[in-house]
Order: structure tokens, then C-alpha cells, then sequence
């Protein structure tokens, strides 16, 4: 069960219209290494994860959706107020006519979002190093959005999610020797 | 349609907004380092004070700006306020 909280997990604002950083954020929206993956591959992962793991899990997992809306709130404040001709400027032509403004699950080449971007090996070493190579390529594709923008608001919201990145390879690292550690111990009698 | 969009929200709402994610944010990654170190004690027992104080703000901002949660974790005024107030994108 989850419960919906009727606000953002940290503040997004936006300086000015611009479909082209709209564009480019979409790769973390639908990317591979976007925020839809991150969080449909931690909680399809839980079942068959140890239990001392499962609440970092759902934990994170959840947080990731928090992420996905801030991205999309990104995108329709800087689309919002684009003439079609500034969309198509910006290289979202063919986005406007398939959504108009719509936010939809693709990465910033057009991309759709596609299951073979996760996994779920059930062996759980091999589902937390995909987590923490999931959380570092997310990270640096957050430097990458934050070099592209000179727009301050912008980077402000884009280096919160930066910095969760940070924390969540380091929980899953941490995870690992957990695991670790245990199969270490059951092998000790 | 995009009516909410056009609620003009006082300085006081972004206040008590801002107030909300600070102490969420201290709650949610408290939650996340106790599930790789259950037994550190005085995180425990932050968690727990940071918990009691977010229940006072919550109630605080919800007086004010309506209701924050669904399905009846929140009081609501006459008529049903849950769609009236805006949604996070249009502040």
C-alpha cells in the first residue's frame, strides 16, 4: 500500500521557459538510468531479496517515485508557457505532436521506457550491485543535466537529487556487507 | 481545468511547505541509514523526537492549506477539499 503526500520532497523551481533542458531531463524521467527504473527495480526486487535488506528496499524505492515527480514538475514549469515553434526549436517537435506538453516515459533521444533496462536476478549480490551501478550512473547523469544548465533554480533541485544518489549507492554498499557478512557467519560452524 | 494554477499562494504557505520537507528530509534519511545500522541507538531515538515534532507541523500547515494525504489520513473541510488545493507542480 502506498499513501500519496500532496507535495514535493524539495522545492522545484525554474527560472525561465526552456524545452531544451526539458528535453534533456527526460533521461532522467524515462532513461534507462532514470528515476522510473530506479524505483520499479528496487520494490519488484524486495520478494526475493534477505530480509534485513527489504526495508532499504521499499525505502528507497519509494523515495525514487518522490524523485520521478520532481522531475516531471521540472518539465511541465518549463514547458508550460513554450509555443509549439519553441518546442520544436528545442528538438521536442516530434514530442509535441504525439503529447503536446505531456510528459510521457522516454529518455531525451525518444526513446520509450522498456523493462530490459532492470533486473531481478534473485541471487541477491548480483541485484545490489546493479542497484549500486543503477545509483551511480544516475548520479552522473545529474552532474551531466547540471553542466548543461546555467539556470541556478534549476541546478538547485538538480543537485538535491545528485546528492540522494550519493546516499542511496552508499546504503546499497553498505547493504552488500551486510549480506556479506552473514553468509560469512552461517559458514563459520 | 487548470484551475489551480492561478491560486496565488501567500509567502506564509512557502514557509510552512519549506518547514515540512526540512523535517521530512531529516525523517526520511534517518529511515534510510537505520536499515543499514539498526542498532545505533541515538538515531533511533532522533528519529522518534523528529516523528512527535513533524506530527504538531503537520497539523499546523493542514489548519491552513488543506488536506496532505488521502483516503481519510487527513480531515477535510465542506466541500471535499482534496482536489481544490494545488498540486505540487503548480506552486
Amino acid at each position: 500500500m502506498w499513501i500519496y503526500e500532496k507535495k514535493l520532497q524539495y522545492p522545484v523551481r525554474v527560472s525561465k521557459c526552456d524545452p531544451r533542458m526539458a528535453k534533456y531531463l527526460l533521461e532522467a524521467y524515462g532513461g534507462a538510468d532514470g528515476e522510473l527504473a530506479a524505483a520499479l527495480r528496487y520494490l519488484n526486487q524486495r520478494y526475493s531479496i534477505p530480509d534485513k535488506v527489504i526495508g532499504l528496499l521499499t525505502d528507497i524505492g519509494t523515495e525514487e517515485f518522490a524523485h520521478l515527480e520532481m522531475i516531471a514538475t521540472m518539465f511541465y514549469k518549463l514547458t508550460k508557457d513554450c509555443t509549439p515553434q519553441q518546442l520544436e526549436a528545442a528538438g521536442l517537435g516530434s514530442h509535441y505532436v504525439a503529447h503536446d506538453r505531456a510528459i510521457f516515459y522516454k529518455d531525451a533521444s525518444g526513446n520509450p521506457f522498456t523493462a530490459t533496462y532492470i533486473q531481478a536476478k534473485g541471487d541477491p549480490i548480483a541485484d545490489l550491485y546493479e542497484d549500486i551501478a543503477a545509483e551511480e550512473k544516475a548520479r552522473a547523469t545529474y552532474q551531466w543535466l547540471i553542466d548543461l544548465t546555467d539556470d541556478v533554480d534549476l541546478q538547485d533541485s538538480l543537485k538535491f537529487l545528485r546528492e540522494r544518489e550519493v546516499i542511496h549507492s552508499q546504503r546499497f554498499r553498505e547493504a552488500v556487507e551486510i549480506l556479506k557478512f552473514e553468509s560469512d557467519r552461517k559458514q563459520v560452524f | 481545468m487548470k484551475e489551480n494554477e492561478n491560486l496565488k499562494m501567500d509567502d506564509n504557505y512557502y514557509k510552512c511547505l519549506r518547514r515540512l520537507q526540512e523535517i521530512d528530509f531529516v525523517l526520511l534519511d534517518l529511515s534510510i541509514y537505520l536499515d543499514t545500522h539498526p542498532f545505533d541507538q541515538q538515531a533511533v531515538a532522533q528519529l522518534n523526537q523528529y516523528s512527535q515534532e513533524r506530527q504538531i507541523l503537520y497539523k499546523e500547515y493542514e489548519k491552513c492549506y488543506g488536506p496532505l494525504y488521502e483516503f481519510g489520513r487527513s480531515f477535510s473541510k465542506y466541500p471535499w477539499e482534496w482536489p481544490k488545493t494545488p498540486w505540487p507542480w503548480q506552486v
